[in-house]
């Protein structure tokens, strides 16, 4: 199923839940909507659920208008992170509950739900009441739920955040796997970037319940359109340093206090006559060298790969990701060398990119 | 280890099992008086007449038990009563606890206009007491009581009359009672029995309604409590035996008869009261167990 959004604005009085949202989702894809709590992710959702009605804008599946449909004819599948499992029924009745209500034939319904349950290796538990489950079955059953109507929507409101670390990264690769398997165009719902970045065909970053980007996740992490986005996506965040941007002797080049790194090429057009902007980098893209911008070793912070050094450089600190085996301590004398193609230039009254 | 050491704990042993033995002796010593109370109703019951807790026979001598103080259980009108405290209990239950569950619904999960002024307002009317409503009540069970059909069952002197004024009087409670448990309740699972395909009414009949049974289980107590043992509104609304219920008819009993048979008032009394513990036997449970599980986080 295709599902459009077009300008899909939701309001309670002055309260802005989402501002006009317009995205395209094809037919068999996996997107995310990434942002912090409170960004108007949920509510979109809700929205395209049928839950919420939108204050504006229109909801297409398929090219066919749906916003005044029903949830109940919208043939989607819904897994919330609470799982809201029916905690009178045991798990067969959870599962086949959709089922009973599209008034499947008794057979047709057990056949169904036992092929959904043995697909999801809860087979076993079907009589057993949910509190009676830990939390990875119930999740389980509610990814069940979901799925045994066969709908041609899978909605997810952040169905991990309620399961342990290890939980969450085999849930993480199971559900990628059924969507793949299934072809059910889906929508997932997470804070997490990390969850949306492995998942997701494309992301698409909400903030302040405006659309920021919605792109593929290697475009979202390699070229971030807006300030925020480039500080969201990544782990460790990107380091941000105020620069000038200096031409001397037909050279051009960043300059903060006590550290200067030429522009190269591909960038010098765009950020030439800028002045005063924002550098952004990964802390991968910094490399300790044996000469460059010279810093003091902050602190250390072993990640067991790598290390996260925060290097001070005047005022400014920096996070570059280095060898362990440099074994480098408190105090040390490092000199960074910051890779000049992988740089993000932004314009610090727009915050967009000045890249793009 | 020497002997003072020894003393020492054994003093403190004591003192802590003195101290945990502290609030069961003030708890029982505070409700000594209603069991004596309620112990000296029994006996009554079955004795001739009573000094303290002791039964005696007409002379003053211990002894005199007798069943003639049950003897009420052969006539008619009590049995009459019975059934009409019971319809007035069971109409009670019934109707609070279906309008007040469909009301209190839509009161926590419905937005429309005019909800908060009707919340307030619920609220306001509960303050009032019935007494200063009896003679407004009266004209509206006359008035139906003149309608065809419907009259004849819940107008001006019926047990229905009564039950109607009853459940009236005792909705805005139930409303905000079961208002608050559906509060209680996730959004989550409504939501996801809607997008199951229930519709709204269904979600509420067999989602809702089954994590609220506690809640409703409790308003039950209470309304067949209050329905059983009502007394003002079947007093002023009924007339004659036909239509009494318990109460008013032991009324007439203590108010009929002579000092005497104050045993045989009790009898009545205890008669009426047990129902009552035989209901609470049977619902308590319903009212401890409340369904854990299968949600987490929400609100």
């Amino acid at each position: 199923m295709k599902v459009a959004l077009d300008n899909l604005t939701k309001k309670w009085g002055t309260v802005v839940g989402a501002d006009s949202i317009t995205l395209n989702i094809n037919d068999g894809e996996f997107i995310a909507f990434l942002g912090p709590s409170g960004c108007g992710k949920t509510t979109t959702l809700l929205m395209v659920a049928g839950i919420y009605k939108p204050t504006a804008g229109y909801i297409r599946f398929d090219d066919y208008m749906v916003n005044h449909m029903a949830p109940k004819d919208r043939n989607i599948g819904m897994v919330f992170q609470s799982y809201a499992l029916y905690p009178h029924m045991d798990v067969f009745k959870n599962i086949s509950y959709p089922l009973k209500l599209k008034k499947i034939p008794a057979k047709e319904l057990k056949e169904r739900t036992r092929k959904i349950a043995d697909m999801m290796g809860i087979g076993h538990l079907l009589d057993r009441k949910p509190a009676q489950l830990s939390g990875g079955q119930q999740q389980r059953v509610a990814l069940g739920r979901a799925l045994v109507k066969e709908p041609g929507l899978l909605l997810f409101d952040e169905p991990l955040s309620n399961l342990d670390a290890r939980l969450r990264l085999s849930m993480r690769s199971e559900i990628k796997r059924l969507q793949l398997e299934l072809g059910i165009t889906s929508i997932y719902v997470t804070h997490d970037q990390v969850e949306a970045m492995t998942m997701a065909d494309r992301v698409a970053v909400i903030q302040s319940g405006r659309l920021q980007a919605f792109a593929p996740p290697d475009e979202l992490y390699d070229r971030p359109q807006t300030l925020f986005i480039a500080g969201f996506v990544g782990n460790p965040p990107m380091n941000f340093i105020t620069v000038d941007i200096l031409h001397e002797n037909g050279l051009f080049s960043a300059r903060a206090p006590g550290l200067t790194m030429p522009l190269s090429a591909g960038h010098t057009d765009k950020v030439a006559e800028k002045g005063r902007v924002i550098m952004g980098i990964r802390p991968e893209d910094i490399t300790i060298a044996n000469e460059g911008a010279a810093g003091e070793v902050y602190i250390v912070e072993p990640l067991g790969r790598d290390d996260l050094i925060d290097v001070k450089i005047g005022d400014l600190h920096v996070h570059v990701l280095a060898d362990p085996e440099m074994s480098l301590k408190m105090g040390d004398t490092v000199n960074l060398q910051f890779n000049a193609n992988k740089v993000q230039f932004f314009d610090p009254e727009t915050e967009r990119s000045l890249l793009w | 280890m020497t002997p003072t050491t020894f003393e020492t704990e054994q003093t403190y042993g004591l003192r802590k099992s003195l101290s945990r033995a502290i609030p069961y002796i003030l708890l029982t010593i505070s409700i000594l008086p209603i069991i004596i109370g309620y112990a000296w109703i029994f006996i009554a019951t079955f004795s001739v007449r009573t000094e303290g807790l002791i039964p005696k026979d007409a002379h003053g001598n211990i002894g005199g038990l007798t069943l003639q103080n049950w003897s009420f259980l052969h006539n008619p009108e009590v049995w009459n009563a019975t059934l009409n405290s019971f319809g007035i209990a069971v109409g009670m239950v019934v109707g609070v606890g279906f309008l007040s569950s469909l009301t209190g619904y839509a009161l926590a999960r419905m937005n429309f206009a005019g909800r908060k002024g009707f919340l307030g307002t619920t609220l306001l009317l509960h303050a009032f007491r019935p007494e200063m409503l009896l003679i407004a009540i009266f004209q509206v069970l006359l008035f139906i009581g003149g309608i065809p059909l419907i009259g004849d069952w819940v107008g001006f002197n019926t047990v229905g009359g009564v039950a109607l004024v009853m459940i009236t009087l005792d909705l805005p409670l139930g409303v905000w009672l079961m208002k608050g448990f559906f509060d209680n309740l996730s959004w989550d699972m409504e939501r996801a029995a809607l997008i199951d395909g229930a519709s709204r009414f269904r979600v509420w009949w067999e989602i809702i309604l089954p994590q609220i049974k506690p809640g409703l289980a409790a308003l039950s107590i209470f309304t067949f409590i209050t329905g059983w043992n009502a007394y003002l509104i079947p007093f002023t609304f009924t007339i004659g035996s036909k239509v009494a219920n318990l109460p008013v008819l032991l009324n007439r009993f203590s108010g009929d008869t002579s000092l005497g048979s104050w045993n045989e008032v009790a009898a009545l009394g205890l008669f009426q009261l047990v129902p009552i513990l035989v209901f609470f036997i049977f619902t308590q449970e319903a009212l401890l167990n409340i369904y854990g599980g299968g949600s987490k986080g929400g609100a």
